[in-house]
C-alpha cells in the first residue's frame, strides 16, 4: 500500500468512518473491475481488429440479446446496492443519539467559534471527550461555511439564518483535521482548526480551566473592562494580536495615531473603534487587506462600549 | 469537378473574402469558424489561469500568489472554461458548421439569428473579460450566495452579467438547431437516418432552450440583490441562501449534459468511421440522449446532500442519479461493441475518441461514488469532486472536442494536418491528463477540500504530481495547436472525403464546402453508417 511511505488513506477515527470505508471499498471494487474490463476489451479490439490484420470479420454481426440484457441488469443491481447501502448509512448518520453532548458552533469569516455545554468557548480548536457522542448545533454569522471532519467522514454546511446539525462519535484520543469545506472568501483555506479528542478526565480539567473557561462568566460581569475583555477574546483577538496577525495589532494602541492605506493617519479614539467594528472598510489600516467583516448585528452597543473600555484600560496600564 | 482552369474553385472561405463579409456573414460555416476563434481565445485565457494556479498548488504553502489572487484565478478559470468553452464549443463550432451540412440543408433555419448568437456570445465574453481586467471575481464559477450577493468584494455584477448574456446565445442556437433539424432535412434524410451527431445536437438544444433561462434569471437575481439590495438569498433580509443552490443546479446539472451530449455525438461519428461499422444499437444511442436530457432535469439535488436539504429529497435525487447513469453506461457498452470485428485505424481522431471512452468511464464511475449519499458527505467539496468533473469535462468533453476538431478539420479547411504529430499530441494529452487528475481522487478521499491554496503537507505529494502532469498535458495541447494551425498554411489538400466516411457532409460537399454547401441537390437514399455504399470510395 504505502509505496514511498506516502499516506493514501485518511485516518479512521470512528466506527462510522469504518463503515463508510467498507462501502467505499465496494464502490472501488466495482469501478476498478469495469474500468479494467472495458479498457482491456478496447485495447484488445484495437489490436485484434486493426485495419492491417486479417482477423475474421463477417459482414453482419448478430445482435447479442443475452449480452445486452446482462449488460443492463447487472449494472442495475450493482448500483441499487450502492444506493441502499449509501442511503442507510446516511440516515444512520443523520439522527444524533439522545445522549449526545451538545456543542454550539458558529462559523464566521474565517474562524470557527465553539461553545461547550458549560459556556466555555474556544476558537478553531474543539476539545471533546473520547467515547461520548458529540452533537454539533451550527450556524453562521455571514456566508455559508461547511464543518468538515474528514477523519470521521462527516461534513455539514453551516448556513446563516438557520441551525444545522451534525454528530460524531470519537473512539480514540488524538488530534484530527477540521476544515471549512464550503468556499467562503479570501481566507477560506485558513479556516481550519483542530479537533482534540481527549480522555474524559482531561476534558473535565479543560472545562474548568481558566483562560477562556471563565469567559462566559466574565461576559456577564458588571465591570465593563472585565466584560470587554471577554468580548475582545471571543471576537477580536484571533486577528488583532501579535505580529503576523491577519489584522494590525491594536491591543495596546488606543489613543495612538494609526496609519491608513490612503496615506492619512487617524486617531484611535472611541468613535474610530466603534466605526471600525461596524464599518471596517471605511478606513483600511496601512499594509493590511480589507479582510475584516462587519460585526453589525453580532455585537450590540453595550458590548462595543465594553470592548472600548477594555482597550482603553490596557493601553493606559501600559503607559 | 470542372478542373479546366488552374484557378481553384471559390469556397465558403475564399468567396468574397473581406472583413466586412465575415463580420456580417450569415453563412453557418463562417459563423462556426468565428466561434472557433472566439472560443479558442477564451480557452487560452482559462488555460493560462490554470497554469498559474497549478504552479501555486505544487507545494503546501503560499509561494507566489496571495489568497485573493489565487481565488480570482480559479474563479476565472472555471467561468471561462464552463460558460465560454465547454458549453459552446461543440454546438457553436462543430454544430454550426455541420448541422446543415449533415442533413443536406443550405443553412440553418434562421441565419441572421445565428449571427446574432455569435455577437451575443462575444458580448458576454467581453463583460466577463471586463470583470477580470477590472479586478477579477472571486466567487468560484458556482456564485454561491450570500457570498456572491452580499459579501464578495469583487466584480460579481460584471461577471454575472457576462454569463447572463452569453446564455442567450445558447438559447438562440438551440432554437435554431431544433427548427433546422425538424424542417430542413434533405429529401430521404429520415429521422432514423440522421447521424448520431445530429441526435446529440438535438437533445442538447432541448436542454439549452429549457434550462438556460433558469440560470439567466438566477444570476440576474444575484445581480439585483448585490446592486439593489433585494432580499431573495440574503438571510439577513429574510432570504434563503440555499434556494440559490437549488436554482443554480437546476440548470447546472442539465448543463453537464449540455457539455457532454455533443461529445457523445462526435465520438459516435468518429468510432463508426474508423472501425468502418454502424454504431452498435443506433436507436438506443439516439433515444438515450433524449432520455438523459429529460431525466437530467431531476437530479440537481445530488450537489446538495450536505446543504441542509431534506434527507428524503436526497433519497430521490440519489436514486434518479443512478437511473441516469445506466443509459450512460449502456452507451459505453455500445461504443465498445462497435469496435468488435471492425476494421480499426488508430488515426488521431480515433485515439482521442478511444481516450474519451476510457476517461469518461472513470468520470462516470466516480460519479456513482458521489451519488452514494454517505460517500458524498465525505467527498463533497473535496478534490475528489474536482477530479470527477475534470474526468468528464476534460477527459470526456475536451477529448471529444479535439477528436471532432481533427476529424472535420479537413472538411473545414480543405487541408490535412500532419498525422504523426497529431497522434503524438493526442497520446501526450491522454497521459498528461491522467497524471494531472488521478492523484486528485486520492487527495480528495484523504479529505483535502477544494479551493485551498495552502493546505496540510500530507496532501502535497498528490498536488505536486498533479502540477507536473498539468504541464505535461500543456505540452500536448501546444503540439496539437501547432499541428492544426500549421496545416492551414502547409497542409496537403484533403480532398472531398479523406477518411472515407459516410454522411452527406463528406460525400456531397467539397472540402472546404461551397458557399452554398452543395453544388447539386442533395438526396439521401442510404442508412446512416452504411460502409458498403460505393460512393464513399470514389475519388473526386
Ligand atoms: C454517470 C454520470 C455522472 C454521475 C453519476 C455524476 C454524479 C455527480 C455528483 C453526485 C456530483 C456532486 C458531487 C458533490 O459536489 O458532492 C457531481 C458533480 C459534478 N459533476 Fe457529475 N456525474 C456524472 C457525470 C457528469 C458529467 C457527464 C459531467 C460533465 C460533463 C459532470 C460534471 C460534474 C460537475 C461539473 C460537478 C461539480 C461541480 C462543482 O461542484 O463545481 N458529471 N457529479
Ligand atoms: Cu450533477
Amino acid at each position: 500500500m504505502n509505496l514511498l511511505a506516502v499516506k493514501t488513506r485518511p485516518v479512521v477515527a470512528s466506527d462510522y468512518a469504518e463503515e463508510v470505508d467498507a462501502l467505499y471499498n465496494y464502490l472501488l471494487g466495482v469501478s476498478v473491475f469495469f474500468t479494467v474490463a472495458i479498457c482491456s476489451v478496447i485495447v484488445f479490439f484495437a489490436i485484434r481488429y486493426r485495419r492491417q490484420s486479417d482477423a475474421d470479420r463477417p459482414e453482419a454481426t448478430k445482435d447479442g440479446k443475452l449480452l445486452e440484457i446482462l449488460g443492463s441488469v447487472i449494472p442495475f443491481i450493482l448500483v441499487m446496492i450502492m444506493f441502499f447501502w449509501g442511503a442507510k448509512l446516511y440516515f444512520d448518520a443523520y439522527m444524533p443519539p439522545k445522549d449526545a453532548m451538545e456543542i454550539l458552533v458558529t462559523g464566521k469569516q474565517w474562524m470557527w467559534k465553539m461553545q461547550h455545554p458549560n459556556g466555555k468557548r474556544e476558537i478553531n480548536d474543539l476539545h471533546v471527550p473520547v467515547g461520548v457522542p458529540i452533537k454539533l448545533t451550527m450556524t453562521s454569522e455571514d456566508v455559508i461555511h461547511s464543518f468538515y471532519l474528514p477523519d470521521f467522514r462527516k461534513k455539514m454546511d453551516v448556513v446563516p439564518g438557520k441551525y444545522t446539525q451534525m454528530w460524531f462519535h470519537p473512539r480514540e484520543e488524538g488530534v484530527y483535521h477540521l476544515f471549512c469545506a464550503e468556499y467562503c472568501g479570501s481566507e477560506h483555506a485558513l479556516m481550519v482548526g483542530r479537533l482534540h479528542v481527549v480522555s474524559p478526565a482531561k476534558y473535565e480539567e479543560f472545562l474548568s480551566s481558566g483562560g477562556m473557561g471563565a469567559m462566559a462568566e466574565a461576559a456577564a460581569s458588571d465591570d465593563p473592562v472585565v466584560a470587554g475583555k471577554a468580548v475582545w477574546e471571543a471576537n477580536c483577538v484571533i486577528c488583532h494580536s501579535g505580529p503576523g496577525g491577519i489584522g494590525p495589532n491594536i491591543h495596546k494602541a488606543f489613543g495612538s495615531m494609526r496609519e491608513l492605506e490612503t496615506g492619512e493617519s487617524i486617531l484611535m479614539d472611541d468613535d474610530y473603534v466603534r466605526n471600525s467594528i461596524l464599518n471596517p472598510n471605511d478606513d483600511i489600516a496601512k499594509g493590511y487587506p480589507a479582510a475584516m467583516t462587519s460585526f453589525k448585528g453580532q455585537l450590540n452597543s453595550t458590548q462595543i462600549s465594553q470592548v472600548i473600555a477594555y482597550l482603553k484600560s490596557v493601553s493606559e496600564a501600559d503607559q | 469537378m470542372n478542373e479546366s482552369t488552374t484557378k481553384p474553385k471559390p469556397n465558403y472561405i475564399t468567396a468574397g473574402n473581406t472583413a466586412k463579409s465575415w463580420l456580417l456573414t450569415v453563412d453557418h460555416k463562417r459563423i462556426g469558424l468565428m466561434y472557433l476563434l472566439g472560443m479558442t481565445f477564451f480557452f487560452l485565457i482559462g488555460a493560462t489561469a490554470a497554469a498559474l494556479f497549478r504552479f501555486e498548488l505544487a507545494t503546501h504553502n503560499a509561494n507566489v500568489f496571495a489568497n485573493d489572487t489565487y481565488n480570482r484565478l480559479f474563479t476565472m478559470h472555471g467561468i471561462l472554461m464552463v460558460f465560454f468553452f465547454l458549453i459552446p464549443a461543440v454546438p457553436g463550432v462543430l454544430g454550426n458548421f455541420l448541422v446543415p451540412l449533415m442533413i443536406g440543408a443550405k443553412d440553418v433555419a434562421f441565419p441572421r439569428l445565428n449571427l446574432a448568437s455569435w455577437y451575443i456570445y462575444m458580448l458576454g465574453g467581453t463583460f466577463t473579460l471586463g470583470a477580470i481586467v477590472l479586478g477579477g471575481i472571486d466567487t468560484g464559477w458556482t456564485f454561491y450566495t450570500p457570498y456572491s450577493s452580499v459579501y464578495a468584494d469583487s466584480q460579481v455584477i460584471l461577471a454575472g452579467t457576462g454569463v447572463f448574456i452569453t446564455g442567450f446565445s445558447s438559447i438562440l442556437t438551440g432554437l435554431n438547431f431544433i427548427v433546422t433539424i425538424h424542417k430542413m432535412r434533405a429529401p430521404g434524410m429520415t429521422w432514423m437516418r440522421l447521424p448520431l451527431f445530429i441526435w446529440a445536437q438535438y437533445a442538447t438544444s432541448i436542454i439549452n432552450v429549457l434550462g438556460t433561462p433558469v440560470i439567466a434569471i438566477t444570476l440576474l437575481l444575484v445581480v439585483f440583490e448585490r446592486a439593489l439590495g433585494f432580499g431573495i438569498f440574503d438571510p439577513q433580509k429574510g432570504g434563503d441562501p440555499v434556494l440559490y443552490q437549488h436554482l443554480f443546479w437546476f440548470y447546472s446539472h442539465p448543463a453537464v449534459y449540455i457539455m457532454i451530449l455533443p461529445g457523445f455525438g462526435v465520438v459516435s461519428e468518429v468510432l463508426a468511421c474508423f472501425s468502418r461499422k454502424r454504431i452498435y444499437g443506433y436507436e438506443f444511442v439516439a433515444f438515450s440522449s433524449l432520455a438523459i436530457a429529460a431525466i437530467g432535469f431531476f437530479v440537481w439535488g445530488h450537489h446538495m446532500f450536505t446543504s441542509s436539504q431534506s434527507p428524503y429529497a436526497g433519497l430521490i435525487f440519489s436514486i434518479l442519479t443512478y437511473l441516469v447513469g445506466i443509459p450512460t453506461a449502456i452507451k459505453i457498452f455500445n461504443w465498445t461493441a462497435t469496435l468488435y470485428k471492425g476494421s480499426i485505424l488508430l488515426s488521431a481522431p480515433m485515439i482521442y475518441a478511444l481516450g474519451f471512452i476510457g476517461l469518461f468511464l472513470v468520470g462516470g464511475l466516480t460519479g456513482l461514488f458521489l451519488a452514494t449519499m454517505a460517500i458524498n458527505v465525505h467527498l463533497h467539496d473535496t478534490y475528489f469532486v474536482v477530479a470527477h468533473f475534470h474526468y468528464v469535462m476534460v477527459g470526456g468533453m475536451m477529448m471529444a472536442w479535439l477528436s471532432g476538431l481533427h476529424f472535420w478539420w479537413p472538411k473545414m479547411f480543405g487541408k490535412m494536418y500532419n498525422e504523426f504529430w497529431a497522434r503524438v499530441g493526442a497520446v501526450i494529452i491522454f497521459f498528461g491528463f491522467n497524471f494531472t487528475f488521478f492523484p486528485q481522487f486520492i487527495a480528495g478521499y484523504m479529505g483535502m477540500p477544494r479551493r485551498y491554496h495552502v493546505y496540510d503537507i500530507e496532501y502535497q505529494p498528490f498536488q505536486m504530481l498533479s502540477t507536473v502532469g498539468a504541464y505535461f498535458m500543456g505540452v500536448g495541447l501546444i503540439i496539437c495547436f501547432v499541428t492544426l494551425v500549421s496545416s492551414i498554411f502547409k497542409g496537403k489538400p484533403a480532398g472531398k472525403n479523406p477518411f472515407k466516411a459516410t454522411g452527406v457532409e463528406w460525400n456531397q460537399a467539397d472540402s472546404p464546402p461551397d458557399q452554398h454547401n452543395f453544388t447539386s441537390p442533395v438526396k439521401v437514399d442510404v442508412e446512416a453508417y452504411d460502409y458498403t455504399d460505393e460512393r464513399i470510395y470514389q475519388d473526386t
